[in-house]
């Protein structure tokens, strides 16, 4: 096993975290130095990734670890560490590739803020934990590289803290990204507990390999609740149903951010997870179905479609996105239940390099059109803006699946050929179809709404956004559609990389039966949403230009998906409403019963001061009367805590450790 | 080891804390902490360790027996008020104790007589101090230094 | 007689429990002082005697050096809080703790 390179790991997130508390320390004036440290963070990181993924060329499932001890208590030794895998690799090229881009891009774009410096600091402090995370060898280090992007996310997204909207969206996503997070650590926790340690790869004897998933296989329904509470995290992170009601508001965020955190990076770290810890989801299952992964599959699905549906009838062009990210999520996910995870991670790195040159496309329509979002005040903006306009529609054309040329369309068309040979249910497959259809459609719904047509009351002074800003966007095209190179079924290079086999070169596998159904899927949508939509923006005698098509033609159900199927509401009604009532309840509990009972035991306790003070007084000396203070205090200690009094608070702390002393006796 | 030596300086500094701890007068009290830690330095003679037990006497005797003595002068207003005493506190000091003792006595593995060793030399605690503890060397100064400067401001006259 | 561990240890608890007594017992803020300097110096005690009736002797003599650590930090420790007694005292007139109980909730 070649380590030469894992243990020079260690500074791709350390970098890009000392670059951003270098920023930090910068003054608010200090743009310029702020975004060149920001970038050069990035650029090291971004090298040495490449150095990584060079090495990993060596050898087929090449894997190199580096274990460390954190620390030790009793017999017990805490271990972390980290790992260079084709998997881990292939997403810090990923990850530092697209960040490097939108660091570039977020330049221009951010130019006019004030909080500058701080952007670029939350930006590589953000990037810094990615990286962690996909190199973690450890499920604890995992988790607390998952906490700190939580964080990172938290933070961009309040990043316009002066915005109420703003700050409830980064509320939402942390708290609500937390109760996925919540079954995560139980996950970690009992997993622990079963197979001793938390390391992945140690030798032999790490969770995932063989003797640890032995110990594991001993209880399979344990097992599969273990992967189950570890999906939750998943579910959590990656917008999955049905916690994805946070990913859309995370929109609030500047659109960099949604395009790195929202789109192309952090939310791909719940689908990362999964096939990182997938021998535990697989493990005892029969032709590769399992009750966890089939959890996994019907997740998938559910969020998919439903995402899809509700992409088609909101008018926010960032909105449209975030649930378009939500779909393909789903997609993933499915593709990773039905055991394709090659196909998985090859449609997650597909689509970070797409979804994030549609972010950065849609970001630099915003910019254009001066802060406006709805999609229906745009229109006529490929004369305008062309620039944006081809590479949005590269990015369009990737996200849909059209064939041959775009990176999207060869992951997905895997994904669909894994999902058919799935042994439980067909169910999935021809639900999945239906969701390429729908992708197609809103896709160009879309892009009519902002590129074509006439020019409306945002796009009139609209104008191409600066070079700094184009530049990233041409970037990502190009990756977008050279990506595609190494995903054909021709040569299907980065699918063998992934599963360590050697690859060939065959170029009858191009043509086959899936790329038929594709491009009719493909084609169906499009020119569904050509025709529904040829008109959208036009006034006419029936119906103003505001008025979406689709809501013209079927108002209830247009409602019904505009208003996110009324999941939030939902929510308000149930969760909220409930955890409100619990609030209000021990509030009353606290206030009348509790307060009661501690009133009671104060009555007590004064009832004993009185009754030690009267003894005192035929005491004989003064110290009676400190024992009559100190009963007072104790008294007094009852009804409040805090009595202000450095002593009590010690004499607390001395009879805690008597009661230790004594449940020590207890026990023997 | 000597076991009269040991019974001499257990109850010299026994009686000088319990002095120190119940003296009426503040003055009295702090000398009588003095005198108790110059057993704990002979306690640490005793037990072959002089290099800190003579740091003991220089850091207690030297410095915060100096620095409480400082301190009772600048506070001397105040100190014929201090009359009161907490009975309770006698209470738990003396439960704890008996707590304490209960479980030593109860570990039998502690019932051992001091094994021969080499003299720890200050040369063999100052190639310790340089070599695997020097961070914390390192560390102890810092938190040293910002005691002195935290201590400095403190007492510091407040600008009106 | 050769005095054994257990012998050292109840001299420390001893040492540990007038210590406490003072903290707890005394008004004036410097005996709160003086008993937590004395719990300290227990704890020091320890230290010292299990290194020295440690089996086997350990290289570096870790006993020895968390004395040495301990005794550098209650000096630090005695230092801020004679500072802030004299600080307290100068704001409150008083050193009687009895009387310090602004944080009373």
């Amino acid at each position: 096993m070649n380590s030469g390179i894992v243990t020079n790991l260690w500074p791709i997130p350390a970098v890009p975290c000392a670059a951003s508390l270098a920023i930090l320390s910068l003054s608010n004036a200090r743009r310029k130095s702020a975004a060149v440290l920001a970038v050069i963070g990035q650029v090291f990181a971004l090298g040495i990734s490449i150095f990584a993924f060079v090495s990993t060329l060596q050898t087929y499932s090449f894997r190199a670890v580096q274990n460390f001890t954190w620390f030790t208590f009793g017999d017990q030794t805490l271990r972390l560490g980290f790992v260079l895998d084709p998997l881990a690799a292939a997403m810090l090229l990923m990850i530092s590739l697209v960040g490097l881009c939108i660091f570039v891009f977020s330049i221009g774009y951010m130019a006019e803020d004030k909080n500058f410096t701080r952007f670029f600091a939350y930006l590589s402090f953000f990037s810094g934990a990615m990286l962690g995370l996909v190199i973690a060898n450890s499920l604890l280090l995992l988790f607390i590289f998952w906490e700190l992007v939580g964080l990172a996310s938290y933070l961009l997204i309040g990043f316009w803290i002066e915005r109420p909207s703003a700050a409830a969206a980064a509320k939402k996503a942390f708290i609500t990204t937390r109760i996925g997070d919540m079954g995560f650590f139980l996950g970690m926790l009992w997993l622990y507990n079963r197979s001793g340690t938390l390391l992945f790869y140690d030798g032999g004897s790490g969770c995932l390999e063989s003797a640890g998933l032995a110990m594991l296989g001993a209880s399979p329904a344990v097992a599969g609740f273990i992967a189950l509470l570890i999906f939750c995290g998943a579910i959590g992170k990656s917008g999955q149903f049905p916690l994805h009601v946070w990913l859309p508001d995370a929109m609030e965020g500047p659109t960099p951010v949604s395009a790195l955190i929202h789109a192309a990076t952090m939310v791909a770290a719940g689908v990362f997870l999964v096939a990182r810890v997938y021998p535990l989801f697989s493990l005892g299952g029969i032709n590769g179905v399992t009750s966890s992964l089939t959890v996994v599959v019907w997740i998938g699905v559910t969020t998919a479609l439903m995402a899809a549906l509700i992409a088609i009838a909101q008018a926010d062009i960032k909105r449209i996105l975030a649930y378009s990210t939500v779909s393909q999520l789903g997609l993933m996910m499915v593709s990773l239940g039905v055991g394709g995870v090659a196909a998985g991670i090859m449609h997650l790195l597909a689509h970070g390099f797409f979804k994030a040159l549609l972010f950065l496309g849609s970001g630099s329509v915003i910019h254009g059109c001066h802060g406006e979002q709805d999609i229906r005040k745009m229109g006529g903006l490929r004369r305008l803006m062309p620039v944006t306009f081809v590479t949005y529609a590269i990015g369009m054309m990737a996200l849909s699946g059209v064939p041959f040329f775009f990176s999207g369309a060869w992951t997905k068309e895997e994904i669909l050929h894994a999902t058919e040979h799935w042994p439980r249910s067909h169910a999935p497959y021809f639900l999945m179809l239906a969701g390429v259809v729908l992708t197609a459609l809103y896709m160009t719904r879309q892009i009519i709404y902002v590129f074509f047509g006439n020019s409306r009351v945002a796009s009139e002074r609209a104008h191409e956004s600066p070079r700094v800003m184009t530049m990233p966007l041409i970037a990502l095209a190009v990756c977008a559609i050279f990506f595609s190179v190494v995903l054909t079924p021709a040569w299907p290079w980065l699918h063998a990389y992934l599963r360590g086999e050697p690859v060939q070169f065959d170029l009858a596998r191009l043509i086959q039966p899936m790329l038929f159904l594709s491009l009719v899927l493909v084609g169906t949508g499009l020119g569904l949403g050509i025709w529904m939509y040829r008109e959208a923006g036009v006034q006419n005698r029936q119906r103003s230009a505001e008025v979406d098509p689709l809501e013209y033609a079927q108002p209830t159900l247009f409602r019904f998906l505009a208003n996110k199927m009324w999941i939030d509401e939902l929510y308000g009604r149930t969760v909220i409403a409930f955890s409100w009532a619990a609030a209000q309840l021990s509030d009353w509990m606290d206030r009348y019963f509790w307060d009661g009972l501690v009133r009671g035991f104060g009555a007590v306790g004064r009832v004993f001061a009185m009754l030690t003070t009267s003894v005192d007084e035929h005491g004989i000396n003064a110290g009676v009367d400190g024992t009559t203070a100190g009963t007072r205090g104790l008294g007094r200690l009852m009804s409040r805590a805090h009595s202000g009094q450095i002593q009590t608070y010690l004499a607390a702390l001395a009879v805690g450790m008597l009661a230790l002393l004594l449940l020590y006796a207890w026990l023997g | 080891m000597n076991g009269a030596a040991f019974i001499v300086i257990s109850i010299l500094t026994l009686a000088a804390a319990l002095a120190a701890a119940t003296l009426r007068k503040l003055m009295h009290a702090a000398l009588s902490f003095a005198v108790a830690f110059v057993g704990i330095a002979a306690f640490f003679f005793l037990l072959g360790a002089e290099f800190v037990g003579l740091a003991l006497v220089f850091i207690y005797i030297g410095a915060v027996a100096v620095l409480i003595v400082f301190t009772i002068l600048l506070t001397r207003r105040d100190i014929e008020k201090d009359r009161g005493f907490n009975w309770s506190g006698v209470i738990i000091a003396v439960a704890l104790f008996c707590g304490l003792t209960w479980s030593i006595l109860k570990t039998p593995s502690l019932s051992i007589v001091a094994p021969h060793i080499r003299a720890l030399t200050v040369k063999r605690i100052g190639e310790a101090l340089m070599t695997s503890y020097v961070w914390p060397l390192q560390c102890i100064g810092l938190l040293l230094t910002a005691a002195l400067i935290g201590a400095l401001v403190l007492v510091m006259e407040e600008k009106r | 007689m050769t005095p054994t561990l257990q012998i050292f240890l109840i001299v420390s608890a001893a040492l540990f429990s007038i210590g406490l007594l003072a903290a707890l017992s005394r008004r004036h803020a410097i005996f709160i002082l003086i008993g937590i300097e004395m719990m300290l110096a227990a704890a020091n005690l320890n230290f010292i005697a299990f290194w020295r009736f440690a089996p086997k002797p350990h290289q570096p003599p870790v006993g020895v050096m968390l004395a040495l650590f301990s005794i550098a930090i209650s000096a630090a420790e005695a230092a801020v809080g004679l500072a802030m007694i004299i600080a307290v005292y100068r704001h409150y007139r008083t050193t009687n703790v009895d009387q310090l109980d602004q944080l009373k909730g």
